[in-house]
């Protein structure tokens, strides 16, 4: 099995999350491409997961953590944003100054 | 396969959890503390089985010795674990009695906050036995979740929303970057164990693809521990969170990260130690200098205590930055100078984060200026202001030296060469730095005037909740007996460096 084209994959879709979190103003948007970021772990995983074909599948059981771990932190996330929302009628991140230095 | 005795305080912690949650949803609104109560008794049951299991050799009724594998080689309690498990159980409870007061006195929901810091502890305690990849990850995420939650508590004040909202993305970013270097590890190695990945990773120290998932490691655990370069949250967080949660953050959740950081690299990456001694290594030194430095100018005292724990962060680091220059024996010494290091500093910080939850009160301000002439109105409070941070600063008779001392006996003892002796140089100097700013809070404390707004009738009518003076006392009857005495605490970081494999 070849394993190139998924971690090409990966790669690219870890890089535009690390590119959104980077430019994105939004906090929804951050989590969004947070989620990305996780998504192509979730992709390396399965792939690896696939190409090692270990005796207990470690790679798909992690990528099912993965998922359910981070289904756990958008509702974390989202109640927070909903918060900040609530406070300040912005959910934009560069607007959150008040604490620096 | 399934050993009870072994996993009592992590069934203890959960049930415990479930109890708080079900007490808070049927007591009435003025009896929420008891809420916290029963946190408190199953924390403190939950020791109990830690003892029992850790002396097992000498009782009577125990079989099994004090080192047990379960579940294939994935998760192991031995000396190491049931010492950082007690560690961590220990910070629980002092957070906990630490929160009982400041939580009363507003009017936010009470119950939740016990139940989600006792969680994260719960987190804490499966990290220290992980030794595999996954079970790792699930105990870091159960530590972290519940705090990006706490540091938000105050749910109307701008700052702690921004505090929470701050640590989560960077919390989630974190986990997500560490993700992505597990799963290229397990890739490459074809494991998920730590002990397989030592194995499988002997040949691997030149393969780009291993060292990127390393490095990706090392990243995700630097921004649980808040070293530098990966610190820029930590301060804003302490500073926004209610305090109580940040003396827990500074202490429990970053001891959780380096037992993740100090086990992986310990077990996992033995083998490819010139990968990571050299990135540890810089950031040992970056953690200390910025920390410091920006230590020094800082007028908010939370914030303060947040430097200052970035710098600690990077002192726990020396002994294990210089790991790719040692044998198998000085690997072993710097471990257990880590992790005694970690104790001190633990009992230090949790003590000195509860003066200035005292302090804040009497003063009205957690601004360094307004606690000037404390020691005027506030004796008590003002004497353990300077325990604590001349302990945190280093100096004997107080814990801190020790902490220090082994910290430097470790450097130097291996025959560390150039690098080390330079990492020793960097590290004293800082040691002086910090005396600086942790001498100028105690010199306001009493040697300036009174301001004239220092509200000193409330200050005198306000007496110190009966919880947080025990916290104060235990924290300080600590600091000064293991600065007299280290071994009572040494103790303990020593057994810790009998390290299992597992499987």
């Amino acid at each position: 099995m070849i394993v190139n084209q998924f971690l090409v994959l990966g790669a690219l879709l870890f890089s535009i999350g690390v590119y959104g979190v980077l430019v994105r103003r939004n906090a929804v948007l951050v989590l969004l491409s947070i989620e990305l970021m996780l998504a192509a772990v979730n992709i390396n995983l399965v792939a690896f997961g696939a190409y090692v074909d270990d005796a207990v599948a470690a790679g798909q059981v992690f990528a099912l953590f993965v998922i359910t771990v981070a289904a756990a932190e958008v509702g974390i996330g989202l109640a927070i944003v909903v918060l900040i929302f609530r406070n300040r009628s912005s959910a934009n991140v560069d607007e959150l100054d008040l604490m620096k230095w | 396969m399934f050993d009870y005795h072994a996993l009592a305080p992590e069934l203890i912690i959960g049930g415990t959890l479930l109890v708080a949650l079900l007490a808070d949803l049927v007591l009435p609104e003025n009896r929420k503390y008891l809420v916290g109560v029963i946190g408190l008794v199953g924390l403190a049951a939950a020791l109990l089985p830690l003892l029992t299991v850790g002396f097992c050799d000498d009782l009577p009724f125990c079989e099994g010795g004090a080192a047990r594998v379960m579940f294939g080689g994935s998760y192991v309690v031995d000396d190491f674990a049931l010492v950082l498990k007690g560690l961590f159980v220990l910070t629980g409870i002092i957070s906990v009695l630490m929160s009982v007061a400041y939580i009363e006195s507003d009017r936010y929901y009470q119950g939740e906050f016990y139940f989600l810091i006792i969680a994260s502890v719960l987190g804490a305690v499966i990290m220290a036995s992980s030794r595999d990849l996954i079970t790792l990850f699930i105990g870091l995420e159960l530590v972290s979740g519940p705090a990006f939650l706490l540091a938000g508590w105050r749910k109307g004040d701008v700052r702690s929303n921004e505090a929470s909202l701050k640590f989560f993305l960077i919390g989630v970013l974190s986990a997500a970057i560490l993700l992505f270097g597990m799963s290229l590890v397990y890739g490459l190695t074809g494991e998920i164990t730590f002990e397989g990945i030592r194995v499988a990773s002997a040949g691997l120290s030149e393969e780009p693809a291993f060292i990127l998932g390393v490095i990706f490691i090392l990243v995700g655990f630097g921004f649980k521990i808040a070293a530098v370069p990966f610190h820029f949250w930590a301060p804003d967080t302490y500073q926004g969170a209610p305090t109580p949660v940040a003396a827990y953050l500074s202490v429990g959740s970053k001891a959780a990260g380096f037992v993740g950081l100090l086990t992986i690299c310990y077990l996992a990456f033995a083998n490819v130690a010139d990968i990571w001694g050299p990135v540890l290594w810089i950031l040992a030194v970056l953690s200390m200098t910025i920390g410091n430095l920006t230590a020094l100018k800082q007028t908010n005292i939370v914030r303060l205590l947040g430097y200052s724990s970035i710098a600690h962060a990077g002192f726990v680091l020396v002994p294990f930055a210089m790991a790719a220059a040692y044998d198998a024996e000085g690997l072993e010494s710097a471990f257990s100078a880590s992790i005694t290091y970690l104790l001190f500093y633990a009992f230090m910080n949790l003590g000195a984060f509860a003066v200035v939850i005292a302090g804040a009160e009497k003063a009205g301000s957690a601004e360094i200026d307004d606690w000037a002439g404390l020691s005027r109105y506030a004796p008590g409070l003002a004497s353990l202001l300077g325990i604590f941070f001349f302990s945190l600063a280093g100096i004997p008779p107080l814990a801190g030296w020790f902490a220090k001392f082994v910290m430097f006996r470790s450097v130097m003892g291996g025959g560390a060469g150039a690098w080390g002796v330079a990492l020793a140089v960097i590290a004293a100097v800082n040691a002086v730095v910090a005396l600086y700013y942790y001498a100028r809070v105690v010199k306001t404390a009493f040697m300036d005037p009174v301001p004239a707004t220092a509200p000193l009738e409330l200050a005198a009518r306000h007496q110190t909740a009966p919880a947080l003076a025990l916290v104060l006392g235990i924290t300080a009857a600590v600091v000064i007996v293991a600065g007299f005495y280290p071994p009572i605490l040494s103790f303990f970081g020593d057994a810790a460096r009998v390290l299992s494999f597992g499987g």
